[in-house]
């Protein structure tokens, strides 16, 4: 029998829900060694097979047990950019913590014995931040020099220009917003990913040569071919998918029904939060009703008990889910997270209509209750309405957190890139080129709404790519 | 994002019309007709969109009525100030082309947004009419430059006290009841619009308009200014801001727009701009 897995330690949740700022505390040195001394050092790693960006989880373990943290944030720097990122939201117990040789074959996520590879990633990526540890640039004569777009600053974005820029590529990334970091700015909140580790994770970037255009839309400000005639030699796009999907029910435009994007922007870019010290309002209710079961719902659903909690407002949020918590998609860590903070949740319902009162706000959300039917597409049972048990819930503001699609900005003026029926981009999957010559594409444009890692797991594979598409090009 | 020249078109019992040239080389040299900018004061500004009015070489010119916190704090700024952010040219872009005989109706600080589209599409070879509407005399702006983008122009306000007494839509209807036009094309407070459509529906003449929902990122990514148009939901920011008027849910938009209404009110008072 392995030792039992070193836990974290973490603000309690009476105090935490008081304000915006970290929930996990992160291991210290002593917590990483004994938690890395756990790992068995497998002959044949599957963990490393479970990362997108393929880091060497093994070597970087054993080198937290021998205490040489610099080494270990070299092995995990020769691979992603982000330590201090992918070390607090990667969903590591559906990727390298499930492929661990500690949790059991067939279940559906990570073990509780499993290596807590997260926590051991973000020891050492702190590690390296607090001891100003940097990567050298080893510039790549064949394509020095050369100049590369990248369109958006979300973590496709910013992997694949950290990837270039260290081989000596000048990176000019373009974001459409007044802030670079697309989700990990807008979407998840500082209680989950602080802004100063955020910045200072993109400002490494800066130091590796990176532009970062922030008010810049491509496809309007300017677009592709005005890229190509600015001397780029190449684009990756990394727009993401950050068009909300609404459940498409009477009602669904009442006042204070907000999609997740729109909540989570106004509190987390805009510090609604703060308000009037930030000029951005965002309402809070009495009830507040999230719907959906995703990492975003619980962003959702925290950051609202906490705008209750701090205007004095007795916290009553509810998550309510269409399937019940198995088939959650949401990180398990989150969904625990929220309930120790004492969010609700209310399974296997499926929202009809909400109601709104004379002055057009929200008041009640009308339901049917569910039961779970046979596994559709994903694989998971299907929610099916059972006729005839209509409920009703309190609900004087709703957030809808049930998926986002495509941005067509771009890609609706620029026919030479070839979509699919959903808006993605098409790719070819081992290069991520798009069917317009110089363009490549990663993160959720080209796999619909995904994880940070996944994005940059696409980047990374793109970055490889543009290279040898450099390396074709004349030298400049 | 500097700011380069400032002018006060109107000052009426302290309610301010104010126009601004601000330096946006790469803004200046897209923008068209129709189309906005979205614009943060400082950095713990909100983002608000704002029609380009004009564009020349590097810079584009704005003009806003002082009416809620922002566009007070922005009315305090002078020229060589520096704004924090502005993002564009977003939205569609009108369709500019021969349509025939056109009127455009403008109401208040609307008039700024029907004056670049009068503009292009007198210049397409379109007869235009303007219709101007304002509160009072002190609050009228850019008549002279409406005078000159169009074939004829009519004034009115509410209290009578320049040209016509009373609304702008008892101009159109008399217009319309004489002649035939082949678009109506307005901008100004949503029961203006509202109006608009009310009257150009029995006379089969296309109508647009253009809405002026809240919004945030003004990039399509929230759905803060959803519309219902014809049952269907629209995002203004990406699918307009010009919709056709008919079937457009003039009462959920107006009482969307009242969703912050209280806070608006707080953060005034807080900062005494009341």
């Amino acid at each position: 029998m392995p030792k039992p897995a070193v836990k974290t330690k973490e603000v309690p949740a009476c105090e935490r829900i008081l304000g915006f700022s970290e929930v996990t505390c992160g291991y210290t040195q002593e917590e990483a060694i004994s938690e890395a001394s756990r790992c068995l050092q497998c002959k044949d790693p599957k963990c490393i097979s479970g990362c997108p960006v393929g880091i060497n989880i093994k070597q970087f373990i054993k080198q937290v047990t021998q205490k040489d943290f610099a080494g270990a944030y070299y092995t995990i720097r020769g691979k992603s950019n982000f330590p201090c990122i992918c070390g607090r939201v990667c969903p590591a117990e559906y990727q390298c913590r499930k492929a661990c040789v500690l949790t059991k074959k067939d279940s559906p996520f990570a073990g509780t014995d499993s290596i807590n590879i997260h926590f051991l990633e973000r020891f050492v990526g702190d590690f390296g931040m607090k001891n100003g540890l940097m990567v050298n640039i080893t510039p790549d004569e064949r394509i020095f020099g050369h100049k590369v777009a990248v369109v958006g600053s979300g973590p496709a974005g910013l992997c694949c220009a950290g990837e270039l820029a260290r081989l000596g590529v000048k990176v000019t990334v373009f974001e459409a917003l007044h802030k670079n970091g697309g989700v990990l700015r807008y979407g998840i909140p500082p209680f989950r990913m602080p802004r100063d580790i955020l910045d200072f994770e993109i400002n490494y970037l800066k130091n590796l040569g990176v532009e970062i255009l922030p008010n810049f839309i491509v496809g309007k400000t300017n677009d592709l071919t005005d890229l190509f005639k600015e001397g780029f030699s190449a684009v990756f796009l990394g727009l993401g998918a950050g068009v909300p999907s609404f459940l498409g029910i009477e009602g669904e435009n009442l006042c204070n029904v907000y999609s997740a994007n729109e909540f989570l922007t106004r509190v987390n870019l805009m510090s609604a939060y703060e308000f009037p010290k930030a000029h951005t309002p965002v309402n809070i209710g009495k009830h507040i009703l999230v719907v959906g079961g995703g990492n975003t719902a619980m962003d959702a659903a925290r950051c609202a008990l906490r705008l209750q909690k701090m205007n004095n407002i007795k916290p009553d949020t509810t998550i309510v889910y269409r399937r019940t918590e198995v088939e959650m998609p949401a990180r398990r860590l989150e969904i625990e997270h929220a309930k120790e903070e004492g969010v609700k949740f209310r399974m296997l319902v499926s929202p009809k209509e909400f109601k709104g009162d004379d002055a057009g706000f929200v008041r009640i959300l009308r339901s049917l209750e569910c039961k779970l039917g046979q596994p559709d597409a994903s694989g998971r049972r299907r929610p099916v309405a059972i006729e005839g048990s209509d409920f009703e819930l309190d609900c004087d503001l709703a957030v809808i957190a049930i998926g986002l699609q495509a941005n067509k900005v771009l890609t609706s003026v620029t026919p030479e890139i070839k979509t699919d029926k959903y808006s993605d981009v098409i790719v070819n999957p081992q290069t991520m080129e798009t069917s317009m010559k110089g363009v490549f594409a990663g993160g959720d444009i080209v796999g619909g709404e995904g994880t940070v890692i996944e994005a940059m797991g696409m980047a990374k594979k793109a970055a490889l790519a543009i290279k040898d598409y450099l390396y074709q090009l004349p030298i400049q | 994002m500097k700011i380069l020249s400032k002018e006060v078109l109107s000052d009426f019992q302290g309610v301010r019309v104010i126009s601004m040239e601000i330096l946006a080389p790469r803004i200046a040299l897209k923008a068209k007709p129709g189309q906005f900018i979205a614009l943060m004061v400082n950095k713990d500004g909100e983002r608000v969109p704002l029609t380009i009015v004009s564009a020349k070489k590097d810079t584009i010119r704005i003009i806003f009525q002082e009416a809620g916190f922002t566009t007070k704090f922005l009315g305090r700024f002078n020229p060589q100030d520096s704004l924090y952010a502005i993002v564009g040219p977003l939205g569609h872009a009108t369709d500019v082309k021969h349509f025939g005989k056109v009127i455009l109706v403008g109401g208040g600080v609307g008039i700024a947004e029907i004056y670049p589209v009068a503009k292009a599409l007198k210049e397409a070879g379109n007869n235009v009419t303007a219709i101007l509407g304002a509160r009072t005399k002190g609050l009228l702006i850019l008549e002279n430059e409406l005078r000159d983008a169009s074939s004829q122009i009519f004034v009115a306000t509410d209290d009578g006290s320049y040209q016509r007494k009373g609304f702008v839509t008892d101009i159109l209807k008399e217009l319309l009841e004489k002649d035939k036009y082949d678009l109506v094309y307005s901008v100004g407070p949503i029961p203006m619009m509202k109006r608009v459509a009310q009257v150009t529906r029995g006379f089969n003449v296309k109508t647009i308009v253009s809405l002026n929902a809240l919004m945030v990122d003004a990039t399509g990514m929230c759905g803060c200014c959803r519309v219902s148009v014809l049952g269907q939901t629209k995002f203004s920011c990406i699918d307009g801001p010009e919709f056709e008027a008919q079937g457009i849910d003039w009462d959920e938009l107006s009482q969307r727009n009242r969703v912050y209404q209280d806070k608006e009110k707080h953060i005034c008072n807080l900062n005494k701009l009341f």
